[in-house]
């Protein structure tokens, strides 16, 4: 199929053929990260900035390594927070980075929406690498390639996902990502961590962790950000382990195949006991890996594509 | 002497129960007397054949920005955009540079808009000095000014205490509080309303009940002072049922609802739309029919725009930090002319929503035809369809939600005392 998309702006976007040739993409594209020489012609002579206006290693660096190994011209620019911050605008900030020509934007913001706003305003691709609560659709991709990896499918699979749902932009990416592909998604979390309406996304609101975990076969666990939230949501950290973290005892209630997941980085001990995050059932290794292939698809497919057959 | 004879335009003047028509004389600045086939003895004609023949509109909530923000608006452009949307008659809050909360600030507004204005501008003080939330302002000299109310606009009295007190203070002058009801600890980092919608868009939400919450509150204030309280841009099902059993307890309190508020849902955000960024903010269709029913049931006292006038670099911004508001002194009429189409309301009852009893909540007079009074007059094409367009709106900001749309009716000619200040 043709691609037909210049920007990665969220899942939403896509259908499930379009998500379905992503992840097939992508699987052409991991092969090359276990050569010895990683490194294709593919993207030579193009230029993909990697804005990046709220702190991200595992992010920034796999967007940055699938770039070099297309063999594009990698930049990492930093920011602030907010672009107001220094007294410009995100808008002066995308114009002065589009003198430049590149040829790809990698952008990720804590403002929702503001992956969509720089796309409006820029003659280059602008790929979302995570935009405030809303979307992080490269997380999502990675994901759905990591469980087809381990269970041959999507489709018909369990997937709870628990955590903080709220302040989550790769919730809001996986429900629709793993919907699509025809996964039931049960979400659970303190209710102080969901917000309202979430089921309209196309998931399930599990009334307590067991109900959750009881028979999924893929189990994602969310990072609590200590850093972000106010302090009323959660009265401790060890509270929230004892009733919300997954162990091995309560990892039990699913199915004895069932893999865990989580989008990094982990808080041990407080969402994930430090037995299961490195116990047999974790994959967590797998999609960071996946994250290198996957973010090479994108970029190679916002590209247009025709080179492939080259490599 | 100065004349003009409007002939055979439907006359509605709510306050005297007038709906038929007939011709109206206008003398020197005021109304001189209403009936069928006056002669026109000298007197410039206009014929208003199909047309409404109304009071002129009353908006009791505008910010005009001056002094202090004219970049976004000033007196000139505000009252152009009022006389363009039919209002001859605006209610201007406080929060300008320096905050109206002295005679001085209170003195240039209504002599700047005097000489050089095109609508009646009455200045509504603030209820606190500096709108700091801890000292009264000198409410006793601000009416003898010419402020027609105190608020602190934007912005929650959030000491209860001293909500009883500025109750208890105005009261002592017969003077209306208007309330900005909004709890800002449930309000937290919120952008938008709390519901789906904002779930979907990963945006922070402010609950209904930060309204609701603060709402009772202010009722219950009203009811231990005896004061007057009116709140203002009610936005949720809670905070018009509880106007609505207050007012049936006979607590003195009454409310005014914006257009936006009863034509838009939280669903215009969708695609981070800065321009749907309001406070209160759109809310769920439940709400939206509430403030319709509370219109309709006479629960809600009147339609005000808060035309809040911003930049275009404040709204074109990410969504979470554009400033909040929109322009609406040019859209209030057939937006709300929508809802007689929808028979949500009579025609009737729409005018005197947006003229006579704004004139009566705030004690002005203003609002009427009756023979005396000054001859504020719009006359109304309900007929006309325009669109909107953001650029010709005659406000200095374009922040409006509403561009693009097709209105069904407009001012055609507005009247202010016995001379015309638009025309379309």
């Amino acid at each position: 199929m043709q691609f037909q998309h210049r920007h990665i702006l969220g899942i939403k976007q896509f259908s499930a053929e379009e998500l379905n040739f992503i992840l097939e993409t992508s699987a052409s594209f991991k092969e090359i990260n276990t050569r010895d020489i990683k490194k294709v012609p593919t993207l030579r002579g193009k230029t993909i900035i990697n804005l990046f206006f709220e702190a991200s290693t595992r992010t920034r660096t796999s967007f940055e390594i699938a770039g070099k190994r297309l063999s594009a011209d990698t930049v990492n620019i930093s920011g602030s927070s907010s672009s107001v911050v220094k007294g410009e605008t995100l808008e002066d900030t995308a114009r002065n980075i589009e003198a430049m020509h590149p040829n790809i934007i990698v952008m990720r913001h804590n403002a929702s929406g503001a992956a969509a706003y720089l796309a409006e305003r820029m003659g280059c691709s602008v790929i979302n690498a995570g935009d405030g609560t809303h979307e992080h659709p490269s997380q999502a991709l990675l994901d759905a390639f990591t469980i087809r990896q381990h269970k041959g499918k999507i489709s018909g699979l369990k997937v709870a996902i628990v955590g903080d749902i709220t302040h989550s932009r790769v919730v809001r990416s996986n429900i629709d990502c793993l919907n699509k592909l025809g996964a039931e998604v049960w979400i659970s979390g303190p209710k102080t961590m969901l917000p309202p309406g979430i089921e309209r996304l196309g998931c399930k609101v599990a009334a307590n962790l067991t109900e959750a975990l009881t028979e999924a076969d893929v189990v994602m666990m969310l990072r609590i950000q200590h850093e972000r939230q106010g302090k009323t949501l959660i009265p401790s950290l060890r509270e929230y382990s004892r009733y919300f973290g997954l162990n091995d005892k309560n990892l039990k209630l699913a199915k004895p195949d069932a893999i865990v997941m989580h989008p990094g980085p982990m808080n041990r001990g407080v969402e994930i006991s430090s037995v299961v995050a490195d116990g047999p059932q974790n994959v967590i290794l797998d999609q960071v890996e996946n994250g290198v292939a996957v973010r090479m698809a994108l970029l190679y497919l916002v590209s247009g594509g025709e080179k492939l057959a080259e490599n | 002497m100065n004349c003009i004879l409007i002939k055979n335009g439907r006359v509605i003047d709510p306050a005297n129960n007038i709906d038929k028509i007939c011709d109206l004389r206008i003398e020197n600045g005021k109304i001189a007397e209403l009936g069928n086939n006056l002669s026109d003895g000298g007197a410039d004609v206009i014929d208003a054949s199909g047309l409404l023949v109304t009071p002129g509109l009353i908006d009791m909530h505008v910010h005009l920005r001056d002094p202090g923000l004219e970049y976004k608006e000033d007196i000139i452009s505000g009252t152009a955009a009022a006389a363009a949307g039919g209002v001859t008659s605006l209610a201007c809050m406080p929060n300008t540079r320096p905050i109206l909360d002295n005679l001085a600030v209170c003195r240039y507004i209504i002599t700047k808009a005097q000489e050089q204005g095109t609508a009646n501008v009455f200045p509504i003080g603030s209820i606190t000095q500096g709108l700091k939330g801890e000292i009264l302002s000198e409410m006793g000299e601000l009416k003898e000014g010419g402020c027609v109310a105190f608020s602190d606009d934007g912005l929650p009295v959030t000491s209860s205490e001293l909500m009883r007190r500025a109750l208890e203070y105005s009261h002592t002058f017969d003077m209306p509080i208007i309330s900005h009801a909004e709890d800002l600890s449930l309000v937290g980092n919120g952008v938008m309303n709390e519901g789906a919608v904002s779930t979907e868009l990963g945006l922070s939400g402010i609950p209904w009940v930060a309204e609701d919450a603060m709402t009772a509150r202010d009722i219950m204030l009203a009811e231990l002072t005896g004061g007057h309280m009116h709140m203002a841009h009610v936005s949720t099902r809670g905070s018009v049922d509880l106007v609505r059993q207050a007012k049936a307890r006979g607590i003195r309190v009454t409310c005014e609802a914006a257009p936006h508020h009863f034509t838009l849902t939280d669903e215009a955000v969708r695609g981070y739309n800065t321009n749907a960024k309001m406070n209160p903010p759109l809310r769920s269709q439940a709400d939206v029919d509430a403030v319709r029913a509370g219109l309709a049931d006479g629960t809600i006292d009147a339609i005000a725009t808060d035309h809040a006038p911003h930049h275009f670099d404040e709204k074109n911004v990410e969504f979470a930090i554009a400033l909040n508001g929109i322009v609406g002194l040019e859209t209030m009429l057939p937006l709300t002319l929508k809802l007689v189409e929808d028979k949500v309301l009579e025609l009737n009852r729409a005018i005197a929503l947006m003229s006579y009893q704004p004139a009566r909540v705030l004690s002005i007079d203003r609002g009427t035809l009756s023979p005396g009074a000054v001859a504020d007059v719009v006359i109304i094409d309900p007929t006309l369809t325009w669109e909107v367009v953001p650029q010709k709106l005659h406000s200095k900001s374009k922040n409006t939600p509403f561009g693009g749309w097709i209105m069904k009716g407009g001012a055609v000619k507005t009247l202010l005392a016995g001379k015309v200040v638009f025309e379309r």
